[in-house]
């Protein structure tokens, strides 16, 4: 505490540039903590799982040794599409039995149902949360522009892993796709 | 106010004649008087909109409005309320007091002053104007969560966000001038462990309205990105997360909800005291509990999403962390307690109030603290429990403080007493009306009324009816207060220099009843 | 005569704070306490509430106690001298402390609590639920069934004046079946904006956000009906949007599955029937009312200019393609959804129809459900 800082007796009203200097140093940064909270969040995520985002890793960072056999964990994939986005989108495979530390794959299938091309994207998310942590694709078709012909079917490959180190606790994971319209978000 | 009538246009002292006295005015007075209109006439504005929800929720089905007009009536009331009458009045009393609290002439950056008031009738104009716009006006809650707030929201809301930029640089050099005025203008001995408690509450305040007020500018300016600049903050189809709004918006909002709270617990602590005639008991535990209670609240902001989806641990770690903050604040309430204890105390119309204040704010904080136990949160969330809860911190709180404040300091502003029999009469009617408003909204809480419905099942019917009701009358009696208001301004029995037996602080010893235009020129001693 | 007033006051609160309390056994029309609900979770959280609810009155007696007490006894007018002490470093530590020991034993049960809400592995039924502006999206993910759930015409209807409609707001035209004693688990997104899916005896309320899935639990011990709504404002028709949730024994889950099935399967069969102008007018009439009135009107005089009214517009009075191309794929940026993702053949040929032909529009032509069929 500034005890020192009482002013002189008559001059007390001067503030002197420095400390208004610095009173509105504190406004504009907190501005810029503010777009700041963006990538802090992010990586907040990354380190709690929070939002349910799945991470990726390259297929050669993968040790197939430390494949644990004498677990197995369900996987339930789900589609969705949102916001109006006129395609059929759904798992190729529903469930699937999986031994953590090994790469797996599944296929999702998606077919336009409209006479235009249209172009959606997906997002995944993962539950329970913990799980995204250890959730981890070699190869996804999520976060980027898929064009589709007018009643064109694709089906789009994942390659997935499940570390071996999730919780003993977690026997199921569910991943979600949602494809997104995203003609609408033009400038 | 009353030195209106009485200027002097030889007098240098005296304030400038007209209008443009009041446009141009850089004495911290006159600020301070324009503030508290300004914060009464959006108190009505806030209320007749209260009044419409209110009117609309009297019975079950839809009467008078749509559902989208309702929705741009909460909408909208809470937006007037939170920055347009909570906020200016307590910086219409910082004005007023603190000046004086502290023996400086004024406050310390006087143009800048005048700057951060007239922004405000600009920015209220605009959010108040999009309500006769295409489209209608924001319909999306005070909170504004994404995406309804971005992708599916009207065009009225670029004014919304615009009239929020506004607001918040008021608020922001309201803040830097009132640091730099506690900071600098201290008279000699006036040290900052012997500064009123309203001064200390006003510089905690202060700090967080520069911290989070900037963090709610960022957070529309990335909105206002995402509606208009093809950016992907809060949507999720272009990557974004429309749950890191919520997060961004909390950071803002569980400070800014002790902004609105803080203030308050310094008008109480001058006025009981007063009125219990004894010395305010554990004044260093109180600033000390101010300061951590202000701390806490940067780190809490994820209890207002307990049904998001978060981690557990993370949901653990807020419970824990919000609990906590019922500690300082009991702190306070033990505090004024035993002021009360051992005392003299007779009630006047300001007592009164700070009575209310403390039996109903803690009433708050009680359903504060189960509010905060996240599983039973589940049940609570979103409903009226909710509305209840913070209707008792906000208003009973908050705006009782204010009231409390008004008829505390009134004499020594205009020199006239208030009417006392119409003072007391308020008090009974706000106080009776005011939970005939707001308790019942905690059994149709807990009996399962989700909040923000125009409409509602038959069962929330009795009690939805008591509250309109309370709400009616609640409203009439600040129309009332109004009456008081005039009256007092305009005449009545003259105040002594003291106003009040066993008043402390230089405003009461120092000053003449009515405080001279220009207090302090020269700075009082401090013992 | 002031404090009398006063502590008759919060006398008042108190009486009313206690009756809340016994009141809870009786069921009133109107309830005054959290539901205790159906399920081991719901359960804890009720007992949880009362803890705290509890311990909340026992400290208001005391600081409201001892405010009264001085208020009486420490007033000038009976002669009361103030004292002048002023702090007490012992009584400080002790309010900080006791109450610190308080909260601690608030979190123990609250901490348990949490942990079993929060575990929601090796669930029997996993329904997915999706909210959509202004209904909801049942998908049972293992026994492909899937259906959407909105307020029921009843309810609609009754908006104006609802006086003895039953469940007024709290009944929808299909509600979600689940089997008693099994773990149900629910997975939550949504389509557009943000929905809570919030059922108060299930004491499940879980935001179902668009792009992300949430997941939360329930084993229901009950058979019975229970309700709930949507627990986020999530736009214009917020508070039109309850939950039902139908417990039933597993014998009469499996049946209900089976017809289930066999609507999705007669209807599908329907797309390649021909329909008279008049069953689509008729058909459309009512899937008009609960997928359309809410944004367009009872008489399709809309709100514009968000809402366009449908009486005289150019699409449901000019080319029958463009209008059929709107209903099926919405039109984006607006609050027109892609309904063939919503509703079938036949329930878009037939609202179609409906608006061409009714509502004040004479246009005269109609479309079959094959047509709509043959576009998808």
């Amino acid at each position: 505490m500034s005890e020192n800082s009482v002013a002189n007796n008559n001059q007390q009203n001067k503030v002197s540039n420095k400390q208004l200097l610095k009173l509105v140093m504190i406004p504009v940064l907190m501005f810029g903590f503010g777009f700041a909270l963006v990538p802090l969040y992010d990586v907040f995520c990354e380190v709690t799982g929070l939002n349910g985002k799945t991470g990726r890793v390259e297929a050669s960072e993968i040790n197939q040794k430390q494949v644990d056999t004498s677990r197995t964990v369900k996987v339930k994939f789900i589609a969705n599409t949102g916001n109006g986005l006129p395609w059929r989108f759904e798992p190729v495979v529903t469930d699937m039995e999986i031994h953590p530390g090994e790469i797996y794959e599944a296929m999702y299938r998606v077919t336009s149902r409209t006479d235009k091309p249209s172009v959606g994207q997906a997002v995944p998310s993962v539950s329970p949360v913990p799980a995204s942590l250890h959730f981890n694709k070699t190869e996804c078709f999520c976060f980027l522009n898929q064009e589709l012909a007018p009643g064109e079917t694709r089906d789009m490959p994942i390659r997935f892993v499940i570390n071996h180190d999730l919780p003993e606790d977690i026997v199921e994971v569910t991943l979600s796709y949602t494809f997104f319209n995203i003609e609408q978000k033009q400038g | 106010m009353s030195t209106a009538t009485t200027h002097d246009e030889h007098h240098d002292h005296g304030p400038a004649s007209g209008l443009m006295r009041w446009v141009t005015t850089t004495n911290h007075k006159d600020i301070g008087t324009l503030y508290l209109w300004l914060s009464f006439i959006m108190l009505l504005t806030g209320g007749a909109m209260a009044m419409v929800i209110r009117a609309e929720l009297f019975q079950p089905g839809l009467q008078l409005v749509e559902p989208n007009f309702f929705n741009s009536m909460t909408t909208m009331h809470g937006l007037i309320m939170v920055f347009g009458a909570i906020m200016p009045a307590f910086v219409g009393l910082a004005n007023w007091l603190i000046p004086m609290m502290i023996g400086a002439p004024d406050m310390a950056l006087p143009r800048m002053n005048n700057w951060s008031f007239w922004i405000l009738p600009f920015a209220f104009t605009m959010l108040a104007s999009t309500l006769l716009m295409e489209g209608g006006a924001p319909a999306f809650g005070w909170t504004f969560y994404a995406p309804l707030s971005t992708t599916y929201a009207p065009d009225s809301t670029d004014f919304f966000i615009f009239a929020v930029h506004l607001m918040g640089i008021s608020s922001v050099m309201g803040a830097i001038n009132i640091i730099a005025t506690i900071l600098n203008m201290r008279a000699p001995g006036m040290t900052l462990m012997k500064m009123p408690l309203f001064v200390w509450t006003w510089l905690i305040t202060a700090y967080l309205l520069i911290a989070v007020m900037p963090v709610l500018a960022g957070a529309v300016t990335m909105m206002l990105t995402d509606r208009h600049f093809g950016t992907s903050f809060f949507d999720a189809a272009g990557g974004g997360d429309p749950v890191m709004f919520q997060h961004i918006f909390w950071f803002f909002g569980h400070p800014e909800v002790y902004i609105m709270i803080l203030p308050a617990f310094g008008i109480i602590s001058a006025i009981i005291p007063t009125f219990a005639r004894k010395p305010l008991f554990g004044y260093s535990s109180m600033v000390y509990a101010s300061a951590s209670i202000a701390i806490l609240s940067f780190m809490v902001w994820a209890h207002h999403m307990f049904t998001t989806g978060m981690p557990v641990a993370g949901e653990l770690y807020f419970m824990y962390a919000t609990i906590l903050i019922a500690v300082p604040t009991g702190v306070k309430i033990f505090n004024w307690v035993s002021t009360m204890w051992k005392g003299s105390m007779t009630f006047e119309t300001p007592m009164l109030w700070a009575l209310g204040f403390v039996v109903m704010f803690t009433i708050g904080g009680f359903s504060g603290l189960m509010l905060g136990v996240a599983p039973v949160d589940t049940q609570y969330h979103d409903t009226y429990f909710v509305v209840a809860h913070f209707h008792y911190v906000l208003v009973t709180g908050a705006l009782y403080s204010i009231i409390a404040a008004f008829y505390y300091w009134v004499p020594k502003w205009t020199g006239n007493m208030y009417d006392e029999k119409l003072g007391k009469i308020h008090f009974w009617w706000s106080t009776i009306s005011v939970n005939l408003l707001f308790f019942p909204q905690h059994f149709i809480g807990l009996a399962g009324m989700p909040r923000r419905i125009p409409d509602y099942a038959l069962q929330f019917a009795e009690f939805n009816m008591i509250s309109s009701i309370g709400g009616f009358a609640f409203g009439l009696a600040q129309v009332f207060f109004l009456y008081i208001v005039v009256k007092t301004i305009k005449g009545g029995e003259k105040a002594t220099d003291e106003v009040w037996e066993g008043a402390t602080g230089l405003e009461f010893e120092q000053l003449p009843s009515p405080a001279p235009y220009h207090s302090f020129n020269t700075a009082p001693e401090v013992k | 005569m002031i404090f009398r007033r006063l502590s008759k006051h919060s006398y008042v609160l108190f009486t009313a704070l206690m009756s809340s309390l016994l009141a809870t056994t009786a069921q009133a029309d109107y309830e005054l306490n959290m539901t205790e609900g159906v399920t081991p979770i719901s359960q804890q959280i009720y007992d949880l509430h009362m803890i705290v609810l509890w311990i909340c009155v026992i400290i208001g007696i005391g600081v409201f106690g001892a405010m009264a007490y001085s208020i009486i006894y420490h007033r000038k007018s009976k002669g009361a001298k103030a004292a002048t002490f002023h702090e007490s470093t012992t009584i400080e530590i002790i309010w900080t402390l006791v109450p610190l020991a308080v909260l601690i034993a608030i979190a123990v049960p609250a901490t348990a609590t949490l942990l079993d809400l929060e575990d929601t592995s090796e669930a029997d039924v996993n329904i997915q639920v999706t909210g959509i502006q202004w209904k909801w999206r049942y998908k049972y993910l293992d026994e492909d069934v899937e259906f959407i759930s909105s307020l029921s015409e009843e309810s609609r209807n009754a908006i104006p004046d609802p006086t003895g409609v039953d469940n007024y707001l709290l009944d929808v035209d299909k509600p979600i079946v689940v089997p008693v004693n099994k773990k149900i688990r629910f997975l939550f997104t949504a389509d557009d904006v943000i929905h809570a899916w919030w059922v108060p005896e299930l004491a499940v309320k879980q935001d179902a956000v668009p792009g992300f899935i949430n997941d939360s639990w329930a084993t229901i011990e009950e058979p019975g009906i229970y309700r709930g709504q949507c627990a986020e404002l999530c736009g214009k028709d917020h508070g039109f949007m309850p939950i039902v949730v139908n417990a039933v024994s597993e014998p009469e889950y499996q049946e209900w599955l089976v017809a289930m099935r066999a609507e999705a399967a007669a209807v599908a069969a329907a797309a390649d029937q021909e329909f008279s102008m008049d069953e689509l007018v008729a058909k459309g009439e009512s899937v008009y009312a609960a997928n359309c009135s809410a944004c367009h009107g009872p008489t399709g005089a809309g709100v514009p200019p968000v809402f366009p009214a449908i009486t005289g517009s150019s699409v449901a009075t000019g080319d029958i393609g463009a209008h059929i191309d709107i209903i099926m794929n919405g039109k984006t940026g607006t609050a027109m959804q892609a309904f063939k993702t919503q509703i079938s053949d036949v329930d878009i040929a037939a609202v179609v129809t409906f608006q061409r032909n009714s509502l004040g529009n004479t246009v005269g032509d109609l479309v079959q459900p094959s047509t709509i069929k043959s576009l998808r």
